[in-house]
């Protein structure tokens, strides 16, 4: 079952280049395959680990801990339920932004993206270390090459990343050779056995750091985010729509597999400071964000700076380290992964009609565009952290979470966070509800928008980007209101043992 | 302290080429010696793990007959040696990735300077 989510998108990646230079049409629907059927094997997937129990898989009929190991449990179950839907959505979106925006890279776009969802698919369900840098590379490389298509710009940013991207790797790879070279094993679960007899080696405690700050880079932990703004404006939307939701995310899950399972608790969290100290870059990584999303005018790159603070929740909710924050971890990134998808594509809808996404031309778009408007109004509802929205949750687990461990900085933390992110956000929703309509954006709208359109209504967007708008915008709200259940059927049963 | 340095001095080594590569990567203002200086630092982590792989008196990791199997202290570990076969491989790639996008820079900015490339982006 495992290695199946990862060939199901593995294999039309390989296959797609062909296609790629004869029939470039077919790798959409190629795509769409693909990404269907992994989501389809993922969820299918997470049903059986639920209801009888982690499935493990041997590369080559190796068992562990000689063999690469592969293991479906509640944790990656879920992970993988995330990533592969939101991937999923993402493409379906991406083919009218794509024609519009960089009609020469169309089938280049879709074999990439299936590499980089077969990356991060793999890091969420690798059971051995070294193959999760493997992977974490191919997810990287892919990137990289993502971002790279675009505007002007997107190069230079995508060149940045590299080099960041690269040293996080590279830092990683360090981490393990010192695990490695102190236990002689790369299984996760073995080397969970392994390592309370090693609480005192210096070895142990550089692996942790080493892995930390790669980790960190990957994920955009505060201050290591410099690459994040740059990357996220430059790129096109589809791009962004596809890399924004998910890939941080994987980040931080591959550093809450690593510090909270393999790791001895006692050890990350008492002998030395290391979740202490991931708590306060979280800390600051929410705070910073926020502000220098107010200070954006564009509206991308404001979600940019967001993403930064957004993701640090994450990093937040797995360094208290106890089951109700984790849990607000963990619902913040399926809620953060929906929304920031969400905000993406509309970001890309307007730059489809528009030409532009800089906030103050955002005026009259609810008039222009109702349904997409209705959207960003429930996903900016969800960023800020108003009932019954999927954000309000994740945010409320968090909090619950830091008073049970009296830390009530984090609280201060997370309320003042949510207050300047209604700053920004509702900004945006006055600009597309309230101003009045200018000539400026009249102009640029009717210019560039399509031409024979003068009634209103028919300047909303073609249907193969407003649905998976809506679609997400609805999946805010269910998986708001029924957070209980998502909580109790699937985030208890992830949470790593002992915790 | 002169013992200390020639029993590891492998790791004295790895560790300089580390520095050396990173400085190449955070401060370099032309743009193909930050990637030189990023090729650098990921064979350092190469050159670490291969030196971990080592032991004293050990042959290659090939079963011979007089030696036997029973002692495995008579054979280098040959794990590392196949672990950064494949971070080669990914080294290779992520150069090769680079060096498309350094062309990609030169044709939209005609230069890699960092600062000029800056400079001609805010244009």
């Amino acid at each position: 079952m495992p290695i199946l989510i990862v060939l199901a998108v593995l294999l039309p990646a390989l296959i797609s280049p062909a296609f790629g230079f004869t029939r470039p049409g077919y790798t959409y629907p190629l795509a769409i395959l693909g990404a269907a059927g992994a989501a389809a094997l993922s969820l299918a997937g997470l049903w059986r680990v639920l209801s009888s129990g982690s499935i493990s898989y041997h590369l080559g009929g190796w068992p562990p801990p000689e063999g690469i190991e592969l293991v479906l449990d509640p944790l990656a179950g879920f992970m993988a339920v995330v990533v592969s839907s939101i991937g999923l959505i993402a493409i379906i979106y991406s083919r009218r932004s794509l024609l519009a925006e960089i009609p020469g890279k169309f089938s280049a776009f879709y074999g990439t993206s299936l590499l980089l969802l077969t990356g991060l698919l793999g890091i969420v369900l690798t059971g051995d270390l070294f193959n999760l840098y493997v992977f974490l590379e191919i997810a990287s490389l892919s990137a990289y090459a993502l971002i790279a298509i675009g505007s002007k710009q997107a190069p230079f940013s995508a060149f940045r990343y590299v080099i960041m991207g690269t040293l996080g790797g590279t830092f990683y790879l360090l981490g393990v050779g010192f695990l490695y070279f102190s236990t002689g094993t790369l299984n996760m679960a073995d080397m969970a056995n392994l390592l309370p007899a090693l609480v005192g080696s210096h070895a142990v405690l550089a692996a942790a750091v080493f892995m930390v700050v790669g980790l960190g880079l990957k994920m955009a932990l505060f201050p290591m985010h410099m690459w994040l703004p740059d990357a996220y404006t430059y790129a096109a939307s589809s791009v962004t729509g596809l890399i924004a939701p998910i890939m941080t995310k994987v980040g931080a899950y591959a550093m809450i597999r690593i510090l909270l399972t393999v790791f001895p608790l006692s050890y990350v969290l008492n002998d030395v400071p290391i979740l202490t100290a991931v708590a306060w870059l979280s800390a600051a990584g929410i705070i910073w964000g926020s502000v220098m999303a107010i200070a954006q005018k564009d509206l991308r790159r404001m979600l940019a700076y967001s993403s930064v603070s957004q993701v640090a929740y994450v990093g937040l909710g797995l360094a208290l380290a106890n089951p109700l924050a984790l849990i607000g971890g963990l619902l913040q990134i399926a809620s953060h992964a929906m929304t920031k998808a969400t905000l993406f594509f509309i970001a890309g809808a307007i730059r489809f009609r528009t030409g532009t996404v800089g906030i103050s031309t955002l005026a009259g778009t609810a008039r222009r565009m109702p349904w997409t408007s209705a959207a960003l109004v429930v996903a900016a509802l969800s960023m800020v952290g108003i009932p019954p929205t999927s954000g309000f949750f994740a945010k409320w687990y968090l909090v619950l979470g830091s008073i049970q461990t009296d830390n009530w900085a984090f609280v201060a933390v997370i309320v003042i966070s949510s207050l300047l992110n209604a700053v920004y956000f509702f900004r945006i929703l006055e600009q597309a509800y309230l101003a009045p309509e200018t000539k400026g954006a009249q102009a640029v709208s009717s210019t560039s928008g399509t031409q024979h359109s003068d009634s209103p209504r028919s300047q909303e967007i073609p249907p193969s980007m407003l649905w998976p708008i809506l679609f997400l915008a609805a999946l805010i709200l269910i998986v708001g209101i029924f957070n209980a259940l998502v909580v109790t059927e699937v985030l208890r049963p992830a949470l790593p043992v002992g915790l | 302290m002169l013992d200390s340095f020639l029993g590891h001095y492998a790791y004295y080594t790895t560790t300089a080429l580390m520095a050396v590569g990173m400085w190449g990567m955070l401060v370099k203002n032309n743009l193909v010696k930050k990637l030189i200086g990023m090729s650098i630092f990921q064979s350092a982590v190469i050159l670490f793990f291969v030196a971990g792989a080592s032991k004293h008196g050990a042959t290659v990791p090939i079963l011979e007959e007089t030696l036997g199997l029973e002692d495995a202290s008579l054979y280098a570990n040959p794990l590392p040696h196949t672990l950064m076969l494949t971070a080669i491989v990914v080294s290779v790639a992520t150069t090769g990735v680079a060096l498309a996008i350094l062309q990609a820079i030169y044709k939209r900015h005609g230069t890699l300077e960092e600062d000029e490339v800056m400079e001609r982006m805010q244009e």
